[in-house]
């Protein structure tokens, strides 16, 4: 399907540009710039939603294309399309980019315009990661993306934030180097940067599990998996609240959506080889760091913990497939756990979203993190306890919320792998519950800690506008899945049709 | 007649002089940077000398470049070396240690 | 039929909407109206279906709602299933959740977030609706989990009782854990049925009766074994069985009229109902049944005892409870559906009655909540001495009351069962109908009768604990030494629930025991068919009341009534001197066996040492120290030694240049 306007260009290059004019507006007039970068991402968010209302979801094909040479002697296009792994992703990203212009509006008094201009940045390129198809605008846009939240850590954050955006820089940028040789050694293979073309590429199995290698360095950073997800904690601690949201809310996605692009479809062989490490990873993810959680003294980091815990449910759900292939006795299963994993990306997209912007709530009231400083707040802040306590029970996964569809689909398909499986990734009900439910109540319920906690005001009519959309998200996406999982199902089940047969 | 090797080993000699002249003179960086025109000459006295020989004017060209630049260099170097004692009050080698690791 | 359906789900969800979200703009007042249409609506049209399916034959009614998702060809719908088992179970929930919200004007008049209590309750009966009437398990979860969290929004609801908030947070918790079995169980039936729908699993059931999972090596598993029994874990986590017992009596931080509403009658009792829901799949596995029953006895038994030493007025109630939730489950162990539904019925109509006449005698005594402090107070509250007392004589099963036709069934029932396992059910619940009666009239007797109240101005000490708004009422009521009777709102719900616990067994008895209520809808094989034995004997309730005045378990009773009678009234000193004489009994009671001790231990202090352990040796030790700073302090280490190299002189660097040159052209050379 062909567009009569190319959304997926304006839906990039229009913050971008929009950023641009917001930095070139300067700091002089603040309420300007904000007002600016607001109407710049909402217009953005409207430009995306054609991608949803014109999106057909009978077909696996990539729609929406836009294809232009780019650097022609080298076969490299500026190749744009969607399907429907990547649509609902775009749509996450621009949602989540208004509320987090929002988050941002009083709060940021130091260089609001750069602030702002670095998120629209950040919006566009993120979208450029997820509807590039070819391997070098990719892998552009990847690096493009570590610029922004660079400066976004590196300016904005915390007492510690140089040692966080060195150690971010550095882990992801370790990744995707190896993911860049992985991409050329495949363009020297094939002639040209297709992803596509890519996925159809003969490899043999030593050649494969070399690029597989690649880039699960690449992306395991980026998820983060255990047990190359240290960087996360520090990050999001330093990061300022919309820093936080823009990292767990989207930036883990595109690890999660970079399997899904790359390492299964390209080399399926070696997936298929390698399925045991990626699925201990991620269990190891899911209860050893729900344990780690648990002692968490600092709210950010007990959320980024969550947030690695939450991701290891979307890795396990994409590399059970070929246990479930493997299995003769179980049938069907597989889809499951791939729709599972990507209902887990988008949900963990707006919970995490919002628990970082109730974290900053707080942050943003008494300069603290630490859980110890508070206790009581529900005395002070009626309606913020009950939106911190709705989040926190979505993110424990409670049904009727978003967090319980991924987690109950990928606990479903995983016990059709291996029982064990299904029961290490289920104590996530417990240990999940546990540490978020302890975390409320050190925070939230009790008497009044100190005076400081009696003197909060309750949350403003702009935070309430963020986290009750945020809200409405969540428990749409609870309470009705189907569209979501249908949108995506014929690409799911395309995907796994190609898994399926061997390269060699 | 004057062979060409007696030109090179000329040219060799004083190339030689002026590295000798880099690294042992610690005292004075004017004397680095005469060495550094001198080592500049002793490659245009091979051009020349190759120039000459092999009936090519292309090195006797490339010889005037060479020049114009040395003494371009040798402007801009004196230039720097004038700056340099107007902040460190010195131009002694042994003091000037700033890209130390 | 379907919109009738839908109105009973959705009404109490408005009125729990209205009385949340509005709660500035419509008051106290229009809270609790708002919640209490919303349930009297749903009530009343649970009652006109029941009419329906009681006289004019209504067929049961199965069909979706709406689809929730569609995934690997599983459908996923939110839908009903409308039978008769629904509707009795949707009856007694409106009508109990119906007289608990009238209480709770009276009883919560004088406290903060009196609108936030009504939306919690009202919410509350919306997800017990959703719960028993889905027609699959991804709708029972959706139920079951709402069920929970209201509950923890209720027992949390004084937050700022350091108690509270524990308390909330361990019956969440210890839920988790049931609930974990409960989503391998639902997992493995998604795996093994492909299909979550009740009406599809039951029917291939059958077929999968032999099939075996691998867990652990090669050791083949039966399948409906291990489906059952992770279900019944689930079960074991709402429905408070021994060892996931220990919520239920820390729950009673929560506000009386929940107490009697979740804990009591409506949502501990979703386990019975899950099981029973399950009897086809039950019915395959006899190990899980023997499971079920040992559990069930087990927990009627012994926590029965823990009631006979506690002193706080809701505790002792709560033990009972979980003593009463004990004999449902070891009914349902024995195949005896139908025994343990009964029995879910008539206690639910009783208990809560006795948990709001507790609520009463508390609120007379000004939130006093201590037993010992108790006594006498027939004379000031006579219509809640009177209700009290028939809920405790339909509570110990005394001939005629409700909960005697409920218990002699289950009684008999595992009697005649032939289970791995009965002998030892049939021993405990029989002694436990002895425990039953002891503390039941222990209880009443130290209220009620006796000398007048022992330390009525003792309350201050235990009122401390409740914070603003009860301290307000008691300087209300300073000047007012004595209990008072409630006023209407709290009375009018203990008749009106007194009424169905005194007669609704000698009603319901014959049709649903040994009629055809049940028909279809619960599955039991003719061999394991214990309540049909049971039933073989039945000749009417007259016969069934002379049959059981000869039997043990109703001399029992009648002696842990004497006793209790005779060492609490006649011989006070009687109980303290047993008390020192069986000292280590008496000790391990008190401490209610460690549970909480070992708990407390073993899992909460264990898993945060754990994750202390892995956070430091782990992430920061071996991940962060080890190898992300540690290949920094490589290269670290290693540019400082290479830095030596550059000692900034310039005659260094041409000689090293020369000297490099030097060599190359030598390499070049030679080779």
């Amino acid at each position: 399907m062909s567009a009569d306007w190319p959304i997926l260009s304006l839906t990039i290059w229009l913050p971008i540009i929009g950023g641009m004019l917001v930095l070139a507006g300067g700091d002089k007039a603040p309420n300007i710039t904000r007002w600016l970068a607001v109407i710049v991402s909402v217009a953005t968010f409207l430009v995306s939603l054609p991608l949803w209302s014109g999106f057909d979801p009978a077909t696996a094909q990539m729609q929406f294309v836009e294809r232009a040479p780019w650097i022609a002697t080298f076969h490299i296009e500026y190749h744009l399309g969607v399907d429907g792994i990547s649509m609902p992703l775009i749509l996450l990203t621009t949602f989540i980019s208004i509320l987090v212009i929002i988050a941002g509006w009083e709060v940021i008094t130091y260089k609001p315009s750069q602030y702002m201009a670095a998120f629209l940045v950040m919006e566009g390129v993120m979208v450029g990661v997820f509807s590039a198809l070819d391997a070098m605008l990719f892998y552009v846009f990847w690096e493009a993306m570590l610029i922004p939240m660079f400066l976004i850590i590196g300016v904005w954050g915390g007492p510690n934030r140089v040692y966080a955006t060195i150690k971010f820089f550095l882990y992801t940028f370790l990744g995707s180097v190896f993911m860049l040789v992985a991409l050329i050694y495949m363009y020297f293979k094939s002639g040209n940067m297709e992803i596509l073309g890519f996925h159809g590429l003969k490899l043999d199995l030593t050649e494969q599990i070399l690029i597989f290698i690649a880039f699960l360095l690449a992306f395991a950073v980026k998820v983060p998996m255990w047990p190359v997800h240290t960087w996360l904690p520090d990050a999001h601690v330093e990061a300022p609240t919309g820093g936080s949201v823009i990292l767990a809310a989207i930036m883990l996605k595109i690890g999660g959506y970079g399997f899904l692009r790359f390492s299964l479809p390209i080399t399926p062989d070696a997936s298929n080889e390698l399925d045991w490490l990626i699925i201990a990873m991620s269990l190891i993810a899911v209860v050893y760091i729900g344990f780690v959680a648990l002692v968490q003294q600092d709210m950010k980091k007990l959320i980024a913990y969550s947030s690695i815990a939450h991701m290891g449910f979307v890795t396990l759900g994409f590399f059970i497939v070929f246990i479930i292939f493997a299995r003769t006795d179980v049938t069907g299963g597989a889809v499951l756990g791939i729709e599972g994993g990507m209902v887990q990306m988008i949900s963990h997209g707006f919970i995490s979203a919002a628990m970082f912007l109730c974290v900053g709530v707080l942050y943003d009231r008494m300069h603290s993190r630490m859980i110890k400083d508070y206790g009581g707040v529900v005395n002070s802040m009626p309606w913020f306890a009950a939106f911190m306590v709705f989040f926190a029970m979505s993110n424990a996964g409670l049904p009727g919320t978003s967090g319980f569809v991924g987690e109950f689909m990928v606990i479903l398909a995983s016990f059709r792998a291996d029982f064990w499986f299904a029961f290490l990734a289920a104590t996530t009900l417990i240990v999940g519950a546990a540490y978020t439910l302890w975390m409320v109540k050190r925070v939230v319920f009790g008497e009044v800690a100190n005076h400081h906690v009696a003197e909060l005001e309750d949350i403003n009519k702009r935070e309430a506008l963020v986290l009750g959309s945020l809200a409405i998200a969540v428990l749409v996406l609870g309470l009705w899945p189907a569209p979501l999982v249908e949108v995506m199902d014929v690409t799911v089940r395309n995907l796994l049709a190609h898994v399926a047969v061997s390269k060699l | 007649m004057i062979a060409l090797s007696d030109y090179l080993i000329v040219g060799a000699i004083l190339f030689s002089l002026s590295v000798a002249g880099i690294f042992l003179n610690r005292k004075n960086l004017l004397i680095l940077l005469m060495c550094v025109e001198l080592m500049l000459l002793a490659v245009n006295m091979n051009f020349i000398a190759f120039s000459h020989f092999r009936g090519d004017l292309a090195g006797q060209i490339f010889v005037f470049f060479i020049l114009t630049v040395a003494a371009a260099e040798a402007a801009i170097g004196l230039a720097i070396l004038v700056v340099l004692f107007r902040n460190r009050r010195t131009i002694d080698v042994e003091e000037l240690d700033t890209l130390k690791g | 039929m379907e919109t009738i359906y839908l109105a009973i789900v959705l009404a109490p969800l408005l009125g729990a909407i209205v009385a949340g979200l509005f709660r500035n703009q419509i008051g106290r007042a229009g809270a609790h109206w708002a919640a209490i249409l919303g349930v009297a609506a749903s009530c009343l049209l649970s009652l006109y279906v029941l009419k329906l399916f009681i006289y004019d034959g209504q067929q049961a009614f199965n069909g979706s709602v709406y689809t929730w998702m569609v995934s690997d060809g599983i459908r996923f719908e939110i839908g009903f299933l409308i039978d008769k088992l629904t509707v009795m179970m949707m009856s007694v929930v409106t009508f109990v959740s119906l007289m608990v919200h009238i209480y709770t004007i009276g009883y919560m008049a004088h406290e903060e977030g009196y609108q936030r209590f009504f939306s919690y309750i009202a919410l509350f009966t919306f997800s017990m609706l959703m719960l028993v009437m889905s027609n699959n398990f991804l709708q029972l979860f959706f139920g079951w989990e709402a069920v929970g969290l209201v509950s923890y929004l209720l027992i949390g609801f004084y937050f700022k009782k350091e108690s509270a908030i524990f308390a909330n947070m361990k019956a969440f918790l210890v839920n988790r854990v049931g609930d974990f079995g409960f989503i391998l169980g639902i997992a493995a039936i998604a795996m093994y049925f492909n299909s979550l729908d009740y009406a599809e699993v039951f029917g291939r059931a059958p077929q999968l009766k032999d099939a075996t999972i691998q867990i652990w090596g090669g050791t083949a598993w039966s399948l409906m074994t291990v489906v059952c029994i992770l279900l019944f874990v689930g079960a074991m986590g709402k429905s408070a069985q021994v060892p996931l017992h220990v919520w239920l009596p820390d729950s009673m931080e929560g506000p009386t009229p929940i107490s009697a509403l979740i804990h009591a009658a409506t949502m501990v009792t979703a386990g019975i109902f899950m099981v029973a829901r399950m009897s086809p799949l039950y019915e395959l596995s006899e190990t899980a049944l023997s499971f079920v029953l040992i559990i069930g006895a087990t927990t009627a038994f012994f926590t029965g005892l823990i009631g006979i030493v506690q002193n706080d007025i809701k505790r002792v109630v709560a033990y009972s409870t979980l003593s009463q939730l004990g004999y449902m489950i070891a009914a349902l162990g024995v195949s005896a559906y139908a025994a343990g539904l009964f029995h879910l019925m008539t206690h639910a109509f009783f208990k809560a009655l006795l948990f709001l006449a507790a609520g009463s005698v508390i609120m007379g005594m000004h939130h006093d909540q201590d037993i010992r402090n108790m006594g006498g107070v027939r004379k000031y509250m006579p219509i809640t001495w009177i209700t009290a007392l028939l809920g405790s004589l339909a509570l110990i099963g005394f001939p005629g009351f409700s909960g005697f036709f409920s218990k002699d069934a289950i009684i008999g029932a595992i009697h005649h069962s032939q289970l791995f396992g009965a002998g030892y059910a049939s021993v405990l619940v029989t002694a436990g109908v002895f425990v039953t009666a002891l503390y039941s009239f222990r209880m009443f007797f130290l209220v009620f009768h006796g000398e007048g109240p022992r330390h009525f101005e003792s309350h201050h000490d235990a009122h401390d604990e409740h914070g603003g708004a009860e301290a307000q009422e008691h300087h209300d009521v300073k000047d007012e030494p004595t209990p008072h009777e409630s006023p209407w709102v709290v009375t009018l719900p203990l008749i009106l629930l007194a009424i169905p616990s005194v007669v609704i067994g000698w009603m319901t008895i014959q049709p649903m025991l040994f009629g055809d209520w049940f028909a279809g809808v619960l599955t039991v094989l003719p061999e394991h068919d214990a309540l049909g034995e049971v039933g073989k004997r039945y000749h009417g309730q007259i016969g069934f009341i002379q049959h059981g005045m000869l039997e043990l378990p109703f001399w029992l009773a009648m002696g842990g009534l004497f006793v209790a009678w005779f060492i609490y009234m006649k011989k006070p000193a009687l109980a303290l001197e047993i008390r020192t004489r069986f000292d280590w009994l008496y000790h391990a009671l008190d401490m209610k066996y460690w549970f909480d001790e070992v708990y407390q231990f073993v899992f909460a202090k264990g898993s945060r040492a754990l994750g202390g352990m892995l956070s430091e040796a782990g992430d920061r030790f071996l991940i962060d120290g080890l190898i992300v700073n540690g290949s920094a302090k490589v290269v670290d280490t290693f540019a400082h030694r290479v830095r030596r190299l550059q000692t900034g002189y310039l005659y260094h660097y041409a000689i090293a240049m020369i000297l490099g040159l030097l060599l190359l052209l030598s390499i070049f050379v030679i080779a």
